[in-house]
């Protein structure tokens, strides 16, 4: 099975963030895998994205130009990608800052209110780990198991306070229904 | 063996040039491949080492040349505007026969360009870019683990031959993350018998100098300089051929570009064109031999390049053109999809060209 995915939206909200835990989980699975961000003259509400791509056998391109799962942090984000998304793929929408419907109908489409979720729990900047949390549970791309193993890998040890509070969002997004 | 660990292709270049035993870095800023640079930064003065920031990219590779000619692994990075100025660093550096490693993770141009990937210094590197007859060693990663493992090769051909080598990548090559393994390597520092460190009084000085009045004498250090590249050719270019075995048309990529090409190749495989891909690892030495062999089998050629057509050249001259060399490009920082590579192959088997 090979997943490619666009994870995207403003930069600060934890996009390239987001990506980088799923292939380091998919790393510690002994998946293959490939991440790529977007780079330019960016800054903090600036738009961001980045290419996971996470596989069972040697992935060729790193970009993911057509994604199997779109994960949508803002409006411009699904505007630009919600037509890209293959037949029969997965689209992962913000639903606090996104106020309209996803308008395809030959796609999955989850509405996860992950800002507002990340406020009830406390921790208002980590609605990229509730999405994850809904990737997680939607797509099987990577195991549900040993969240900590990838945690351990991307939260650094300055910041060892937020790794609780990381494993939280993700289990608040799994969880969500 | 280290474990995996997941790093972007930038920084395996640098952990691998450590490991390799580089410990002089010079180096200026500029998208994308600061990376570089913000490793070196960090880890140079925890391990004995000397990174500097330049106050510009010429006087960076005249610090490499400086370095070069005491026998130590040094190293450059930047990208192809900046690469453009320290040609004529290059040059000298090629002249006087020093080893020394030249990084550039391109950027779209010419001039300022942008700051997006590209492949369009492929001239540039291969035919000379600076003055004079010269070559560097022109290595082309298509993997993170590639950007470590060919920086490491890169150190060992450039010494052995006394000729400067150059790591040629993209912004999607410097940018993205996959697993690697920076292998150990096994570099103990040899006497050499060139390199400018003091005589203690017991020996003849030596002279590290591209200078020579003398026109007989120039053209012999040309000469002797050519006997070098022609063992180089023989011995030293690399490829990886892929579904090539049966394969009635052949797509030529490297770097990002032969990534692309390899999901397109599949996908036409799985359409039933039999097409397969040969890979340059090495852009100089050109691996010319198996092209040429390819050419007797193929129909058709198609070179997939982040360039307005520049590799193309050297396949057509491999194959002494006996077959057709089309091209499938995007140029300025943008990328080929898998789709649009697929598009040309079908033409190409359709003959609609």
């Amino acid at each position: 099975m090979t997943t490619n995915t666009l994870i995207a939206g403003f930069g600060g909200q934890g996009v390239l963030f987001a990506g980088k835990f799923l292939a380091y989980k998919g790393m510690l699975e002994g998946k293959q895998i490939s991440w790529l961000p977007s780079y330019g003259p960016e800054m903090r509400g600036g738009t961001a994205n980045c290419s996971v791509i996470v596989s069972d056998t040697p992935i060729g391109s790193p970009i993911v130009s057509k994604p199997d799962v779109l994960i949508a942090m803002n409006l411009p984000s699904l505007d630009k990608y919600e037509k890209e998304v293959v037949s029969g793929g997965t689209i992962i929408v913000e639903s606090t800052l996104i106020a309209r419907k996803v308008e395809r109908t030959d796609v999955n489409v989850f509405y996860v209110p992950a800002n507002k979720l990340a406020q009830e729990i406390g921790a208002p900047t980590l609605a990229n780990m509730i999405m994850v949390g809904k990737f997680i549970k939607e797509t099987g791309a990577v195991s549900y198991e040993n969240l900590e193993d990838g945690l351990k890998k991307v939260v650094s040890a300055k910041r060892a306070d937020m790794f609780d509070i990381n494993l939280k969002a993700i289990e608040t997004g799994y969880n969500f229904k | 063996m280290a474990d995996k660990v997941l790093m972007k292709g930038n920084e395996a270049i640098a952990e691998a040039a450590i490991k390799a035993g580089c410990r002089h870095y010079f180096g200026y800023p500029i998208t994308p491949q600061t990376e570089i640079a913000a490793y070196m930064a960090k880890r140079m003065p925890k391990i004995g080492g000397v990174f500097l920031q330049a106050e510009s990219e010429i006087s960076a590779i005249n610090m490499v040349y400086g370095v070069a000619g005491t026998g130590m692994r040094v190293m450059t990075s930047s990208s192809s505007p900046g690469i453009s100025l320290k040609q004529e660093g290059i040059s000298y550096i090629a002249g006087a026969d020093l080893p020394a490693l030249i990084v550039n993770i391109q950027r779209g141009g010419p001039g300022l360009g942008g700051i997006q990937p590209s492949q369009s210094d492929y001239f540039q590197s291969t035919k000379g870019g600076g003055h004079g007859d010269y070559r560097l060693i022109v290595l082309t990663p298509a993997s993170v683990q590639e950007m470590a493992d060919l920086t490491m090769l890169a150190f060992e051909l450039s010494e052995k031959y006394r000729v400067p080598a150059m790591l040629l990548a993209d912004g999607t090559m410097g940018q993205m993350m996959e697993p690697v393994e920076i292998p150990e390597a096994d570099y103990t520092p040899t006497e050499k018998d060139w390199t400018v460190t003091g005589t203690q009084m017991k020996r003849k000085h030596n002279v590290v100098n591209s200078l020579y009045l003398s026109p007989e004498e120039l053209e012999k250090t040309n000469f002797e300089r050519f006997e070098r590249y022609k063992q180089i050719e023989e011995n030293e270019a690399r490829y990886e051929s892929f579904m090539m075995e049966d394969a009635e048309y052949c797509v030529v990529a490297f770097g990002i570009a032969s990534r692309v090409s390899k999901n397109a190749v599949i996908a036409a495989r799985e359409m039933g064109i039999k097409v397969g891909m040969i890979r340059p690892i090495t852009i100089w030495p050109f691996p010319a031999k198996p092209l040429a062999e390819a050419a007797d089998k193929v129909k058709s050629f198609l070179s997939v390049e982040l360039s307005m057509g520049q590799m193309i050249e050297d396949v057509k001259l491999a194959t002494e053109c006996k077959k057709p060399v089309y091209l499938c490009n995007r140029v300025g920082g943008m990328i080929p999809t898998p789709e649009q590579v697929l598009e040309s192959i079908k033409k190409m088997a359709g003959g609609e060209r």
